[in-house]
């Protein structure tokens, strides 16, 4: 490839429209956020200029700790087990024939674009005592009356597995397609079981992108709004529900501005343990 | 692994993530509004109402024109920016990248709370076209991606061949590039336009008092009980989900978008 140039005044014009957009609408957002998180709250929901740090302190307070420690614990949690599933699914999926491969890879972003309120609706019909799994069960005689199983700790975890599910096969997709077929191959030649294959060649091969997998997904799950609130009671609450209760119904902008930089400070440090692994792995590929 | 593990794995995923939306579907044909299920006769009656109640409509058309002009905008920051940055050496290009990817990478919830202080500031409240510009923001992430992947897959012999003829900078772009980057444009624009339509909390913290569009639509309803209409609602996002993925399938390279190694795809 031929040595890429400079931009002239042209090419630095063009550039003006997106550096402007993202600057004012996303960089000075920001920036704001992070200076309203030092705001001191006066009473009836205002807040004014100031340089506190009250909201910083409540933040070492029981609720906010109780809700990051409970945030953090179940969407490690989801991770964990979207990875499990995701990950031996995307390498059968990637040695599929062309069209079952397609079909399902349309499924997967069908599943990643539904909205979160539908995928907390669904579950909670199928969840619920009306119209869900328990009702089929009677009809089937296994069971004596109908259950609901949601509100609970279990139906939030499962609803966050089902967002996360589709996100974590994208991510993993990319690593797993470009895996060498001779690797395997080979493996196969000398006698490995498929299973042997699996867990010694490919698994062990693969722990960079498992690692960065299983922490993208808990990212993306810290995300997770209505999951949580549709399908969980106030105590299994994620931090990404308590933010939007404070900034809207309990009209504490600053505090939902701190807990806001508290989870960027939590998302770029992962994201970028992520990256400095991959580019590690990349230098020894 | 053994074949009997691989299908039922397979299997297993497939259920996962069809049943919820199976219930809802029968769900949304139920006769009488109290959600039986199994259901005790059908009709079309809540497909019905989401043309014929203006609510309903209203949140549909919102929805709509939110995603359509947000997408838009997102393609009008994300061609540039993938443009110059892969086509020119500029300085600080990682940190340009970065800046365009950022906004999706990081939970919504903070690209929310950060619009929502911003408009407050300005005084410019609970306007639909903080919706659009917040969204676009947001989503632009996509079509960079999708266009900055169709710049790496281009032949660079192409735009130096139309130079050579003596087409200047803005007649190679016009006539070579461009058209060659317009599939990658429509997968960004198509992907961008869906996720839009199902964002909730942007939209929410943003004007979600005001501009009520279709998820805060359908999460206002819930709090009042399930309906039938809610369930119809969901079938229909459900199919223009998996008809625009479709397109994509068809018209588009998916496998490609989504990473997979070329030379693999050439086997297959």
């Amino acid at each position: 490839m031929t040595e890429r140039q400079r931009p002239g005044r042209g090419g630095y014009a063009v550039l003006a429209f997106p550096v402007i957009m993202l600057g004012v609408f996303f960089l000075v957002p920001f920036l704001i956020m992070a200076a309203t998180s030092f705001y001191e709250r006066i009473s009836g929901g205002f807040y004014e200029e100031a340089f506190v740090f009250d909201s910083y302190r409540r933040m070492f307070g029981r609720v906010f700790l109780e809700r990051a420690a409970f945030s953090i614990g179940i969407c490690l949690l989801a991770g964990a087990v979207c990875i499990a599933v995701a990950f031996p699914f995307t390498y059968f999926l990637t040695r599929m024939r062309r069209r079952p491969h397609v079909a399902l890879l349309i499924l997967v972003l069908s599943a990643l674009s539904l909205s979160e309120v539908i995928v907390g609706f669904s579950w909670s019909v199928l969840l619920g005592r009306a119209s869900g799994i328990s009702n089929i069960l009677v009809a089937l005689g296994l069971m004596d009356e109908p259950q609901a199983y949601q509100p609970g700790f279990w139906a939030v975890l499962l609803g966050l597995c089902y967002i996360a599910f589709p996100y974590c096969v994208l991510t993993i997709y990319p690593a797993l397609s470009r895996l060498d077929r001779e690797v395997t191959e080979a493996a196969q030649t000398l006698g490995a079981s498929p299973r042997r294959t699996f867990w010694t060649v490919v698994v062990p091969i693969m722990r960079p992108t498992i690692m960065a997998g299983f922490l993208l997904v808990f990212v993306f799950t810290l995300g997770s709004y209505l999951i949580a609130s549709i399908l969980g009671r106030p105590e299994h609450w994620t931090l990404s529900v308590f933010i939007s209760d404070q900034a809207s119904f309990n009209a504490n902008v600053p505090f939902a501005s701190a807990m806001a930089m508290f989870l960027t400070v939590l998302s770029l440090a992962v994201v970028g343990i992520v990256s400095v692994v991959e580019s590690r792995t990349r230098r020894v590929a | 692994m053994t074949r009997a593990t691989r299908w039922a794995l397979t299997a297993l995923v497939t259920g996962f993530l069809v049943s919820p939306l199976l219930v809802v579907a029968v769900v949304s044909f139920n006769e009488n509004r109290y959600m039986d299920f199994p259901p005790e006769g059908l009709s079309g009656t809540w497909y019905a109402q989401l043309v014929t109640d203006p609510s309903w409509r209203a949140a549909i058309e919102r929805s709509l024109i939110i995603a359509a002009t947000s997408a838009a905008l997102a393609v009008a920051i994300a061609l540039p920016l993938a443009y110059v940055l892969r086509n020119y050496r500029v300085r600080l290009a990682p940190i340009l990248y970065a800046l365009g990817v950022l906004p999706f990478m990081l939970p919504p919830i903070i690209s929310a709370l950060g619009a929502q202080v911003f408009w407050n500031s300005t005084g410019h409240i609970g306007r639909m076209e903080n919706v659009i510009v917040a969204h676009a923001i947001f989503f632009s992430t996509l079509p960079l991606i999708t266009v900055s992947l169709a710049m790496e897959a281009l032949d660079p012999s192409l735009p130096e061949a139309a130079q050579t003829l003596g087409a200047g900078p803005r007649t190679t772009f016009r006539t070579i590039t461009l058209p060659l980057l317009v599939p990658s444009m429509i997968t960004g624009y198509a992907a961008a336009f869906v996720l839009s339509l199902n964002e909730y909390i942007i939209a929410f913290l943003v004007a979600g008092f005001s501009v009520e569009t279709l998820p805060i639509k359908i999460f206002n309803s819930l709090r009042y009980g399930f309906t039938p209409t809610i369930a119809a609602v969901t079938v229909v996002f459900i199919l223009i989900a998996a008809t625009v993925f479709s397109l994509f399938a068809i018209f588009g390279n998916l496998l490609r978008f989504l990473g997979a190694d070329p030379a693999v795809l050439e086997q297959q």
